[in-house]
């Protein structure tokens, strides 16, 4: 155990390592410069230009900005470019909004996935099952602009609740049920379409996971012994077809500073995925790389608790 | 799903024990019984004809059916309305006299920006996959098949030179890289050389360094797919497409060097437990080469879920590129893709609800399809799956 963690810390880091000189490869090498943002502003003298490539260390060699960037990165005094604020503090702010999106969509995730798959697994190739496939489908098909659109009109046209940005303004005399309730109607729908994909991608995994140890010898056993159809299904085969679904714990970890920049651009919502979305478009390298590199961490510490989560469940797994 | 597909039944002759049908048939036979995946490949179908139409319509500097007209006085029209033939002067007609899927807010035909997008669709999808599916194929086959092969120190430079002259040919200054990249080549060629000549070099010179084993060529491709996996994918792509000139190649070419990482880990996977199988053992003993050995032999047989997963990922090329466009990414303006024609009818949602549906409809009807198609396709393959699902 311990050695596997050594190891795979160790082999971590330097895919970090890599990863980290991959994407300011990426964004340095790409055409255009950040100060030619606004080639047109009059205010952007060449002068101007100069000073700012000087104060970035923009007019280095390319190796030397890196160490520059990176250095800046871990010490934490790396600054937007475009209003001189350090970059974590930006990400931290936006990260605190984009929380409660993940953390609601994710427990939407969870809780309708598993009753839909479990059932489907369970009455096979039966109408629910045939249907609930069928919308799985059309949940994985369906591109999350149109269908925050289909939304948007139908909660805004039938309930008459506003649901674009994060609150309300001006409701501040209205006491706390009514902002409460705003925050959460503000909250359901982008949440909501956040997880309409994960839906659809679990609860097809749960179904096939379900198939498959509803398949196994043992469940013929339980079966023949006489238990009822209850304790065979939810005792027997669903505690053992729950076994990979403890490592997906780890894996939805990234989805932390995913965040949907379609969605969150539709709904006005300052979260990450927007923040990541202005930056690019203003060529903020600095908030550009950071959220890169930390989304790169998450991922990274997301396979790991998974393969650690794993060792833990499923004794018969030695890495 | 059903019992009589998998053998004749025991009782069918004594003599005849051959399947009842080819390979090819029994396909086409599952293919007919899964109603979902028929329809699909029907849609996929009607999807191709469509686009080729359109493109056809479309294209040229006067086309029959002009996706760019804009005709002020006929703006936000619903579907089926007729033109105002007494406002239009002659080259504004439509043709048939209808706009059968109405019209935008600048006038302009929305069927024939539809027609137009749909050659945008397929043509994404198709080289974006085509793209992913061969650095798949080959990374994947060389990690599979000649992942044994032990890298010494020398390769690793010459990698390292290639890359770097790739990238600066591609960016800054193409002398220096092409001089890197014939510095690489001849390195590569040389260490080779060295390797099948079998020749120890001596011991203390530089070259002896350069030889020194250090890991081998499955380890180096895998551990590059684990960091290309590390990016969030709509944000690289976002990012690229961001900072690239905006033309539809580049998107074409960044999906699809950005989404190749699955397929070569399966056609990876594929390969190792196939190469270990007895067909090749035979091949190998009949004293084929290797390459044929891995093209006519392997190769073919790891093909069928890398069609699966090309199906998929067309699909998800599809929606991407749907989703850039809707960013105001991608194909410059005047070009109608499913994407721009909804982003730009977005702002009319209440008043001209059209702009938003018909796009968004084509673009989940076409995903569908194939997404309906290629698991279909997995599950008529696959015949392990065959019985249990």
């Amino acid at each position: 155990m311990l050695s596997f963690v050594a190891r795979s810390f160790v082999q971590k880091i330097v895919t970090l390592f890599f990863v980290s000189i991959v994407s300011f490869l990426i964004i340095y090498l790409a055409p255009g410069e950040p100060s030619q943002v606004d080639p047109l502003n009059p205010k952007f003298t060449p002068e101007m230009v100069e000073r700012f490539r000087k104060e970035f260390h923009l007019d280095q060699p390319l190796y030397r900005q890196y160490l520059y960037f990176y250095g800046g990165f871990f010490s934490g005094k790396t600054v937007s470019w475009k209003d001189n604020e350090p970059a974590l503090a930006k990400i931290e702010e936006r990260f605190w909004n984009s929380l409660p999106l993940f953390i609601v969509g994710t427990i939407i995730t969870w809780t309708l996935s598993f009753p839909v798959g479990i059932r489907a697994a369970i009455a096979r190739n039966g109408i629910f099952d045939r249907s609930t496939t069928f919308i799985a489908y059309l949940l994985i098909s369906i591109p999350g602009f149109f269908f925050a659109y289909l939304l948007i009109i139908l909660i805004v046209t039938r309930l008459h609740v506003p649901v674009i940005g994060m609150e309300t303004f001006g409701l501040g005399g209205t006491g706390t049920a009514a902002l409460f309730m705003d925050r959460v109607w503000h909250l359901l729908l982008p949440s909501l379409l956040g997880a309409t994909g994960g839906i659809a991608i679990l609860s097809r995994y749960v179904r096939s996971q379900m198939l498959e140890v509803e398949g196994q010898d043992y469940i013929r056993t339980a079966r023949a012994k006489g238990l009822s159809p209850e304790q065979v299904h939810y005792k027997h085969a669903l505690r053992n077809a729950l076994l990979p679904f403890v490592t997906m714990f780890g894996l939805i970890l990234p989805g932390l500073i995913g965040g949907s920049v379609i969605i969150e651009s539709i709904f006005s919502w300052p979260g990450m995925g927007r923040m990541a979305y202005e930056a690019i478009l203003a060529r903020d390298y600095p908030i550009v790389l950071t959220l890169n590199f930390i989304s790169a961490v998450l991922v990274l510490l997301g396979t790991f608790i998974s393969d650690v989560l794993y060792m833990i469940v499923d004794p018969r797994i030695r890495l | 799903m059903n019992s009589h597909c998998a053998s004749p039944p025991a009782s069918a002759g004594t003599s005849d024990i051959s399947p009842k049908r080819s390979p090819r048939a029994e396909i086409m036979h599952l293919l007919v019984r899964n109603r979902l995946a028929l329809s699909g490949l029907f849609i996929f179908i009607l999807f191709i004809v469509v686009a080729v139409v359109g493109l056809i319509l479309t294209a040229g500097t006067t086309p029959l059916y002009d996706p760019a007209m804009v005709r002020m006085q006929e703006k936000l029209l619903p579907p089926l309305s007729a033109a105002q033939v007494e406002l239009l002067t002659p080259q504004q007609q439509p043709p048939l006299g209808i706009y059968l899927l109405g019209t935008d807010d600048l006038g302009r035909d929305v069927c024939a920006r539809m027609l137009q997008g749909a050659w945008v669709s397929l043509t994404v999808g198709f080289v974006a996959v085509g793209i992913a599916v061969i650095i798949g194929i080959v990374l994947g086959g060389i990690a599979g098949y000649g992942g044994h092969y032990c890298l010494a120190i020398g390769h690793l430079v010459g990698i390292t030179l290639m890359l770097c002259g790739l990238s600066l040919c591609l960016t800054h200054s193409a002398l220096t890289g092409v001089v890197l990249l014939i510095i690489a080549i001849l390195l590569l060629l040389g260490a080779f050389k060295m390797r099948s000549r079998g020749r120890k070099p001596p011991s203390g010179t530089w070259w002896h360094v350069l030889s020194t084993e250090t890991t081998s060529l499955d380890t180096l491709i895998m551990r590059f797919v684990d960091i290309m996996l590390c990016f969030p994918s709509f944000f690289l792509i976002l990012t690229v497409v961001a900072l690239l000139p905006a033309s539809i190649y580049n998107i074409m070419i960044v999906i699809g060097l950005t989404s190749w990482m699955g397929t070569t880990r399966f056609v990876r996977a594929e390969i190792l437990s196939l190469r270990e199988q007895d067909f090749v053992t035979a091949a190998r003993a009949l004293g084929l080469s290797g390459p044929r050995i891995i093209f006519r032999h392997i190769i073919p047989n790891a093909i069928a879920p890398v069609l699966v997963s090309a199906t998929i990922g067309i699909a998800s090329a599809i929606l991407t590129e749907a989703g850039l466009s809707f960013l105001g990414f991608g194909v410059p303006p005047p070009h109608a893709t499913w994407g721009n024609i909804l982003a730009d009818g977005k702002r009319f949602i209440f008043d001209a609800p059209w702009l938003t549906f018909i796009p968004g409809s084509a673009i989940l009807i076409v995903v569908l399809a194939f997404n309906l198609f290629g698991e279909g396709l997995r599950d008529i393959l696959n015949p392990r799956l065959r019985e249990r699902y």
